[in-house]
């Protein structure tokens, strides 16, 4: 790799890099990101080079393994380029006829295909696939066309172009009003109008200054910063770089947390290559700029995402969040003027200083622009990772692009901003997505982790389950945060046991009040808005639980039970052969019954029955029906009656 | 582990104060807990003192004071996996190892952790042995899953 020094040198570089592409030739792209790792994408990659190999097109067929595509539903995900042929759940025995039909043949296998479930067309191109068709995926669309591994990949989209375009012809201020006019606000959380914030650092007294990038992602069910760290690394580098031009800054960080391998050696991988092209070091593309990035591996904190936390686990310390009465955009890393912003927001930046403000702001509404990455997960059809433009409805993303609830079943509650954020109701559906709309509803956009609940999922015991997570990564600094929240998960913990009793809404009430006023950090300061969301929407479900001890969703355990209905049991001894407990009695021809003191209330019963018989019911707030006398219990079968 | 290999990760960060925490990670990462031996040595070439380091290793989730199984079980408990029923895993997993999460069995067979999410939502409810994942998990599943592990 020659270095590069100078926005010429870079275009003569891409011209070359292009010149060796032939777009006709046939490429398979397969997603290789951590998710589809999970359901086995390594197998199909080695399977395909074997292939290829095998059948001798080494020569004639490329092979990318490219970063999340988003679809995690039906990974692992395969297209075949030109033709951008999509394949779905793809395991290595389809790969064979792949190669031999597709590749060499041009034939469609059509078992692979996508099936739209409400036409039962099916669907040959990844684009037009209801799941896509309805995203404007302006960060995430090129993640599944370029091999985070591969620099040339992200220069022949025409990477760093912004970079070379914001060191030769604008001045750093010029970056920052253009960041600024766009209206970028913080992917992260807070929602923070990003050149605002680096407006107060580049006015900052001092000589040294930071640019952080924070992926340290931990809001449970959200993972898009982990897929575009590795899928798209040197699109968030490249913002980086640009940000620090704007701001004066020499030195970045990349704070990275270590459950994250991949997006570790992805990002290492891409600040190697970046710094032997020239886009990192000293004299950037000869513009006399200089700058470094180190990555920092954050050791599994929550509270360490948290700006001021954040900065200071990068000194080598604990984690833990202080008091921020002077921005850390003045006051940050070692004390000098720090600007962190989230991997999302910083992706975005290339593409605000490539084709400029107004471009951007025609995606969005007036105060939240662009798009957002959002991770749709839960109960839904369509689990994965979307883009849409702000100012869409709830009920779009989670019916045109989720495709809906699974199984029949019927919407609860969408669920947004992770830990920090709060659960909408079905009548909230059409409410449009942008960062003050959902605080105004009592949630918020947090990093975009949208979690689908249907009719089974009990709202106390999702409220319960925040709060739980959040006394576990409560730093314990303040009080108001480390006791509210522990005092507040007690309470729910015994409404969802039975045990709640008159009063304990109006404490739960107080006790959010005050964590939510007075807590040091945003994490005590929102930790009330699951409870507070849940109670606003879903107060019937609350009172249910305390003046019924009956859990209307059939969902907490200590007011459940399961019961055999002996006129439907047809003693198929499938649920007696699958209890783990043993405490299911019965035999052939006698119909089963629940030893109640045995049951641990595993759920596999209610499974397991098949769905003709439908014999085994959750019943919650009425005593389990005694079970009928063993001499009632034999089944006498017509065809042996004959 | 040995000094050496402590040395070793040590001279690796240029012996920085400031690189505590990911000297820390690698020798968790290589050894797969901290001894005591070890946060000594660390103390005494970063000049940190031995508080600071304990403050940090309890602190955050990546550090184990405690020697581990030989199989590391995670089991997801992201929003996702929760509503799609992580609790009845971790009881069946609980019932089935007999330790509790954050415990090592007397064995040393199996160390049981949970953990907040592991962003494979699509094959939720997720438990994973020694980084193999398995998806869509169901109590009746878990036996046959554990049995494997030697």
């Amino acid at each position: 790799m020659a270095r590069i020094n100078s926005p010429a040198e870079l275009e003569a570089l891409r011209k070359n890099i292009l010149s060796k592409r032939d777009p006709h030739k046939p490429c398979i792209t397969l997603c290789s990101g951590s998710a589809c790792h999970a359901s086995g994408s390594k197998e199909v990659a080695a399977s395909i080079e074997a292939e290829i190999k095998k059948q001798g097109l080494s020569a004639e067929v490329d092979i990318r393994k490219t970063g999340c595509h988003g679809f995690c539903e039906r990974g692992p995900i395969i297209v075949i380029h030109p033709e951008e042929i999509c394949y779905l759940q793809i395991e290595p025995k389809d790969v064979p006829e792949i190669v031999s039909q597709t590749i060499k043949e041009k034939k469609i296998i059509e078992r692979l295909l996508y099936i739209d479930p409400n036409t039962d067309q099916k669907i040959i191109h990844e684009s037009e696939i209801p799941f896509y068709k309805h995203q404007e995926r302006l960060v995430f669309g090129s993640n599944g066309n370029i091999d985070p591994k591969s620099i040339d990949d992200y220069l022949a989209l025409g990477g760093y172009s912004a970079l070379a375009k914001a060191l030769s012809r604008m001045t750093p201020d010029q970056v920052l009003e253009e960041v600024k006019k766009s209206n970028l606000r913080g992917r992260g959380g807070g929602g923070f109008p990003a050149g605002r914030k680096w407006e107060e650092s580049r006015h900052a007294p001092g000589q040294i200054k930071y640019v952080i990038v924070n992926a340290d992602e931990g809001d449970p069910g959200a993972y898009m910063d982990r897929s575009l760290l590795e899928g798209n690394p040197h699109s968030i580098l490249e913002g980086l770089i640009i940000g620090a031009y704007a701001i004066g800054s020499r030195q970045g960080f990349i704070y990275v947390r270590q459950e994250y391998p991949l997006a570790v050696e992805n990002i290492t991988i891409a600040i190697k290559q970046a710094e032997a092209y020239g886009f990192l070091g000293k004299n950037i593309l000869g513009a006399g700029f200089d700058f470094t990035v180190k990555v920092h591996q954050g050791a599994g904190a929550f509270v360490s995402g948290e700006s001021s936390a954040l900065m200071t686990a990068l000194e080598g310390r604990v984690g833990e969040p202080r008091p921020k009465y002077i921005h850390t955009a003045v006051k940050g890393l070692w004390d000098r003027p720090s600007v962190l912003n989230n991997v999302e927001t910083w992706a975005n930046v290339p593409l605000i200083i490539n084709k400029g403000a107004d471009w951007f702001s025609r995606f969005g509404t007036e105060w939240s622009k662009g798009t957002k990455i959002f991770s749709l997960v839960g109960k839904i059809n369509n689990t994965g990772l979307v883009e849409v433009p702000m100012g869409i409805t709830l009920r779009e993303i989670i019916y045109k692009v989720g495709g809906g609830i699974p199984g029949g079943k019927k919407f609860k509650a969408v669920q947004t901003g992770g830990p920090s954020g709060g659960c909408l109701p079905e009548e909230l559906l059409d409410l449009e997505v942008g960062f003050d709309e959902l605080s105004q509803a009592g949630s918020m956009m947090g990093s975009g982790g949208m979690i689908v609940m249907d009719e089974d999922t009990c709202m106390v015991d999702v409220a319960r389950y925040f709060l739980d997570f959040l006394a576990d990564e409560s730093c314990g600094k303040c009080t108001p945060c480390r006791e509210g929240i522990r005092q507040m998960l007690k309470l729910l913990t015994n409404i969802t046991k039975g045990k709640g009793k008159e009063g304990d809404l109006e404490l739960l009430e107080d006790l959010a009040e005050t964590a939510g006023q007075a807590s040091l950090c945003a994490l005590g300061r929102t930790a009330p808005n699951p409870f507070l969301s849940t109670l606003r929407y879903f107060r019937d479900e609350y009172e249910a639980h305390i003046k019924e001890k009956r859990c209307p969703a059939l969902s907490c355990k200590d007011l459940i039970s399961y019961y055999i209905d002996p006129d439907q049991c047809q003693a198929c001894m499938i649920c007696l052969r699958q209890c783990p407990s043993d405490a299911i009695v019965g035999g052939k021809n006698q119909i089963h019954v629940i030893q109640q003191e045995k049951c641990t209330k595993c759920g596999t019963c209610f499974e397991v029955c098949p769905p003709r018989f439908g014999a085994v019911k959750k019943i919650s707030g009425e005593p389990v029906p005694s079970p009928i006398p063993e001499e009632a219990r034999i089944i006498v079968r017509k065809s042996k009656q004959q | 582990m040995d000094k050496d290999g402590i040395d070793l990760i040590i001279d690796k960060h240029q012996g920085e104060a400031g690189s505590l925490i990911q000297v820390l990670l690698e020798i968790q990462s290589e050894n797969r807990w901290l001894p005591k031996e070890a946060l000594e040595r660390v103390s005494e070439r970063l000049h940190v003192p031995l508080t600071r380091i304990q403050h940090i290793a309890t602190f955050y989730k990546a550090f184990s004071l405690v020697p581990k199984g030989r199989h590391e079980i995670h089991i997801c408990m992201g929003t996702a996996c929760h509503v799609r029923g992580a609790r009845r895993i971790l009881d069946t997993v609980q019932d089935l190892t007999g330790i509790k999460p954050g415990e090592t069995d007397l064995d040393l067979k199996f160390s049981l952790e949970t953990v907040n999410c592991l962003g494979c939502c699509a094959l939720g409810p997720v438990m994973e042995v020694d980084g193999e994942h398995h998806g869509k998990m169901a109590p009746a599943r878990i036996a046959a899953v554990l049995q494997d592990y030697e």
